[in-house]
């Protein structure tokens, strides 16, 4: 895994511990309804209010509606707009959000390629409840400094 | 058959699932997941995946039908049933899969239909595994039952 700028240490695991915040929200970006659901659950889980699109330009759209998440996670390969459009096109428009890129086990190229479009991580789907942990951890320490 | 009984038989046969390669860890955090707020989360999951697979199979079909086969095409199909397969823990499908775009990535048309043959039969083989093992979860929480949760040491 890695990080937009971030190296692999401030990634801190937390072992056994969940993390419960009912503040944060998240868009789960994937055109897979399977997929969608069971992101949203595991984010439910840990008290995200959860919404869902099922390619980048619904994703994109929300956000040029006014709508604002602390987490997306952004499929790769999605009809209409993929994960690398969508990405490129919320970070031209000063979208800040962590945005996880989240891929099936791809060449190394191809996710570097998702990476430099603006990700904060990348990893394989689906997200584990260990590596959910890690990011929201993140978040809440990112939220703390703002 | 007493609720105990049908419990031990679901356990039995949810673990010969996991020995015969069908499922993998991940099917276990599906179910981990499912819980009061959740209660049919493990049935919607699995409905998702055969209305996925089942769509992918017919569309993979007619893709390896085409004169001139159009293997990305193919090849996105697969990429998407192994994507879903390995979210649910289907893992003998996930495996056909990846041997299948190995063949996708070679152009191999007689490989890639026998690929073909070698995904419809894993699925199929889980899908019945899959029903069989929600109908035993069915009959015991009709008798009055909980369902038994699997442990991950065996």
């Amino acid at each position: 895994m890695s990080g937009n700028g971030a190296s692999s240490s401030s990634l801190n695991m937390i072992s056994g511990e969940d993390v419960v915040n009912n503040n944060l929200t998240a868009l789960v970006v994937d055109d897979s309804p399977l997929l969608r659901l069971l992101h949203e659950i595991h984010l439910k889980k840990y008290g995200l209010k959860v919404q869902v699109a099922e390619n980048g330009k619904v994703a994109v759209d929300l956000f040029h509606l006014g709508a604002s998440f602390d987490l997306v996670l952004m499929d790769k390969e999605m009809p209409v707009m993929n994960g690398v459009e969508a990405t490129k096109e919320l970070r031209a428009m000063g979208v800040t959000s962590m945005i996880v890129g989240v891929t099936s086990k791809d060449g190394p190229g191809e996710q570097q390629a998702f990476m430099e479009a603006g990700l904060d991580y990348c990893f394989e789907k689906p997200l584990t409840p260990e590596i959910i942990s890690i990011l929201l951890e993140e978040l809440n320490k990112h939220n703390k400094k703002d | 058959m007493e609720v105990g009984q049908m419990q031990r038989r679901l356990v039995d046969y949810t673990k010969s699932l996991f020995m015969e390669g069908f499922l993998d860890a991940q099917f276990l955090q599906l179910q981990q997941l499912q819980d009061e707020s959740n209660p049919d989360f493990v049935v919607e999951v699995v409905s998702l995946f055969f209305d996925d697979s089942e769509k992918l199979l017919n569309d993979l079909t007619m893709a390896l039908d085409q004169p001139n086969v159009d293997f990305k095409k193919v090849d996105a199909h697969v990429h998407q049933l192994k994507g879903s397969s390995s979210s649910i823990g289907a893992q003998r499908v996930k495996n056909a899969c990846i041997a299948f775009r190995s063949f996708c990535e070679e152009q191999n048309i007689d490989a890639t239909l026998r690929c073909l043959q070698q995904v419809k039969q894993e699925y199929y083989l889980v899908k019945n595994k899959l029903e069989t093992m929600l109908r035993l979860e069915q009959q015991i929480v009709a008798a009055g039952g909980s369902i038994p949760m699997i442990e991950l040491g065996f």
